[in-house]
């Protein structure tokens, strides 16, 4: 259980506060017009945000205050990958950003490319790939983790779709294997409900709490209505 | 069509006549060097030791500059304080200040009379010296510390803040931040940030002159200057100023391979969102503290020194300003035509033009005004006495110096207007008239005023070849200011100073506010 205790998340001028409960192994989408603080609601239980008061919870404890003792990975829409580091070693870095891997790592790296379909890609470069392939790389490295939790702050909203359908098929197979809690930002509800089961909208400042997924397009509450539009 | 006919013909006569301008100034000085020198033959123990200190030299300011560098700047990318954007325009400032002004003012901090000579006899010890190879670098290190931190620290901002974020998820160690985003970073900086400062110390001229001397301490640019003023060899300074033409070519050429950092200053003032910030605040701030001082001490001591002694400056001061602001008019204007005309004739050429001006801005970088003078000195004298031309010579020379850094400027806006604004011109069958005072110069308003005042600023400073053609009865503010310090008065030439960067900071304002006047400009 991921618990936001009476959190804010201060960011400059913009504060977003929350206050809820995700249950362990939901698939939660992020939803909500820009500017809403989506982006602030992810980078703030990832800890790049200092939080105003409150507390964050990972099953019961208080989650450790560096960003990389926490127990989840994030991937971001770009710049997921090092470009001067070949595709093997932009995966490895996630259990070992020092390179130096034992070869049970080395074959857990292997493991980890294959499930992505990027097997005969280790050596080759983020320069070489396409967006689609440079996206798999970034999931690579999640599935190597095996973190419980996985935030996803809408790391496939600049391919088409039929590229973006795959890389939620590569997340729901990751998602399979490990049973994790995964939260996605996205602005595009199509992804949301073939993702989701669950919603979190974040509009003016507040992120609510998560409700099923279909509910909440079902009777969207005003903020969420007026930025769907006509989508219904 | 005859019309566009005529227009590209001039384009090309205007862009061909400044290059063939630019070359003869650099390539035909050199030719007029290269079979007026005696050969190196001629060159003495203490030329060769010249060589030897030049390269030298040049070699440990650009590594001392981009070393210290590098901590400095990486704690300006790093934390986020009270004055940061100030300090960062701050680093700009060495580029406009005038040499022999900077040199004036580590006198007053590091010199044998200098404010820590006075805290070391106060305590006990010996006091300071830093004529010769201390000082050259010294100086060297105050003026390009700077510039390259400026580098640096543009490197350390085009990294994507996901990218820092990556890593701090990864809970990587030191070493692990530093190969996954710092040595990238630093190897494409580092290189070209080195060899500009290289070049800058290579050419470097008032440094040596002010402080420079002595057989440890000689630049062949001093070296030049010494064989033409003291002793009227002028076989020994050809033969001179083509070994130092040689060097700049070499230079200039892994220059050319090397790409040299952007000077456009764009993304500085992005704000630091670094969690790291507060486990390194210590070390940062001990580096900034020490950066600053180092820069705004100098400056402080100056303006502390110089201001009380203005009312007692002898009426030469006049003279000497009125001379300084017509050349440095009279350069901005050369240099602007200058780089005007080869930006519209070559921003929208191939690669072969693109390649051609970017190598017109580093020859221009590798010319060092004391062989362009020895050069223009040789071609003159069989019929004419060549000081007379002192001051034509001087603004053309200055021009010359500073097109590089206007070229930087003005090139990437024109090629931007053209690739913005060339197809809406086709569609709306805009004039040449309407398209030139409606578009291009309201586009280009800013940067050339910008371009300007570097231009205006760079030739008030300038103490080059000025120093080589003037007689005892004309004056600019450098020269006279050297004369002063020459002669330890240094009261009055810590005054001159103050005027000095009073007038190239106001010649620099208006041009670059007459740049940013316009309405309608963004």
């Amino acid at each position: 259980m991921l618990a936001l205790h009476k959190v804010q998340f201060r960011q400059g001028d913009f504060t977003l506060g929350a206050d809820l409960l995700i249950p362990t192994g939901a698939r939660v989408a992020v939803i909500g017009p820009s500017g809403g603080g989506k982006s602030t609601f992810l980078n703030g239980i990832a800890g790049f945000i200092a939080t105003d008061g409150g507390q964050v919870l990972w099953q019961g404890q208080p989650m450790p205050d560096h960003p990389g003792l926490r127990p989840l990975s994030i991937l971001f829409q770009d710049h997921n990958l090092f470009p001067h580091l070949n595709v093997m070693d932009n995966v490895a870095i996630g259990i070992s950003p020092d390179m130096r891997l034992s070869q049970t790592q080395k074959q857990q790296v292997r493991t980890a490319l294959d499930q992505v379909g990027l097997s005969d890609k280790s050596a080759s470069y983020p320069r070489d790939l396409s967006g689609g392939q440079q996206g798999r790389v970034g999931l690579a490295r999640m599935l190597l983790r095996q973190r419980p939790l996985l935030l996803l702050d809408e790391p496939f909203s600049a391919l088409g779709p039929a590229l973006k359908d795959e890389m939620l098929d590569v997340l729901r197979q990751i998602l399979h294997v490990t049973s994790a809690t995964a939260l996605m930002v996205t602005h595009d509800p199509k992804d949301a409900l073939a993702f989701a089961n669950q919603a979190i909208l974040v509009a003016d400042g507040v992120a609510m709490a998560p409700q099923p997924i279909q509910q909440l397009f079902d009777a969207p509450p005003p903020a969420l209505r007026a930025y769907l539009g006509h989508w219904t | 069509m005859a019309d566009r006919i005529i227009a590209i013909i001039l384009r090309i006569i205007l862009g061909g006549a400044v290059l063939a301008a630019l070359l003869l100034f650099s390539i035909g000085t050199a030719v007029a060097v290269a079979t007026q020198g005696l050969g190196l033959g001629r060159l003495g123990v203490a030329d060769w030791s010249a060589i030897r200190f030049t390269l030298w030299q040049a070699c440990l300011s650009a590594g001392l500059s981009v070393t210290i560098g590098i901590p400095v700047a990486r704690a300006l990318a790093r934390q986020k304080f009270l004055g940061r954007q100030a300090l960062i325009t701050l680093l700009g400032a060495p580029f406009i200040l005038p040499v022999i002004v900077g040199v004036l003012g580590l006198l007053a901090v590091f010199g044998r009379a200098g404010w820590i000579s006075d805290v070391l006899t106060w305590t006990g010890f010996a006091k300071l010296s830093i004529y010769g190879a201390p000082g050259v670098i010294l100086a060297h290190v105050f003026f390009n510390l700077p510039l390259a931190t400026r580098f640096l620290l543009q490197g350390w901002s085009t990294v994507p803040s996901e990218r820092f974020r990556v890593v701090q998820s990864l809970a990587a160690s030191p070493w692990a931040y530093f190969r996954l985003i710092e040595w990238p970073l630093l190897k494409s900086v580092v290189p070209g940030a080195f060899l500009l400062v290289f070049l800058l110390c290579l050419t470097s001229f008032a440094v040596a002159l002010a402080v420079g001397g002595g057989p440890r301490g000689t630049t062949i640019e001093l070296a030049i200057y010494q064989a033409f003023r003291l002793d009227f060899d002028l076989g020994k300074a050809a033969s001179l100023a083509l070994v130092q033409f040689t060097l700049c070519g070499v230079v200039a050429v892994m220059a050319f391979l090397v790409p040299l950092p952007q000077t456009d200053g764009l993304g500085l003032g992005r704000l630091p969102q670094r969690l790291d910030a507060s486990g390194h605040r210590g070390v940062d701030f001990m580096w900034i503290t020490i950066s600053a001082a180092f820069l705004i001490l100098p400056l402080g001591a100056i303006l502390i020194r110089g201001l009380g002694h203005i009312a007692s400056l002898p009426y030469q001061v006049f003279t000497a300003s009125i001379t300084s602001v017509l050349i440095a008019l009279a350069s901005t204007v050369v240099c602007i035509s200058m780089a005007l005309g080869l930006s519209l004739a070559f921003a929208r050429r191939g690669q072969v033009a693109q390649n051609l001006a970017e190598g017109m801005g580093i020859l221009g970088l590798a010319t060092s005004p004391l062989v362009v003078g020895t050069g223009i000195f040789l071609m003159i004298f069989p019929f004419a006495h060549p000081m007379t031309f002192a001051l034509p010579i001087t603004a053309s020379v200055n021009a010359m110096m500073a097109l590089p850094f206007a070229l930087r400027v003005l090139m990437p806006a024109v090629r931007e207007t053209y690739a913005d604004y060339l197809t809406l011109r086709c569609s709306l069958n805009l004039t040449r008239w309407v398209w030139l005072h409606r578009i291009l110069l309201p586009r280009l308003r800013r940067p050339l005023g910008f371009a300007a005042g570097l231009a205006a600023a760079l030739s008030m400073g300038d103490l080059g070849v000025i120093a080589l053609f003037a007689d005892p009865d004309l004056q600019t503010l450098p020269l006279m200011l050297y004369r002063l310090m020459g002669a330890y008065r240094m009261d009055q030439a810590a005054a001159v100073a103050v005027v000095l960067v009073a007038q190239s900071l106001a010649l620099f304002w208006m041009f670059d506010r007459g740049g940013r006047g316009y309405a309608g400009s963004p």
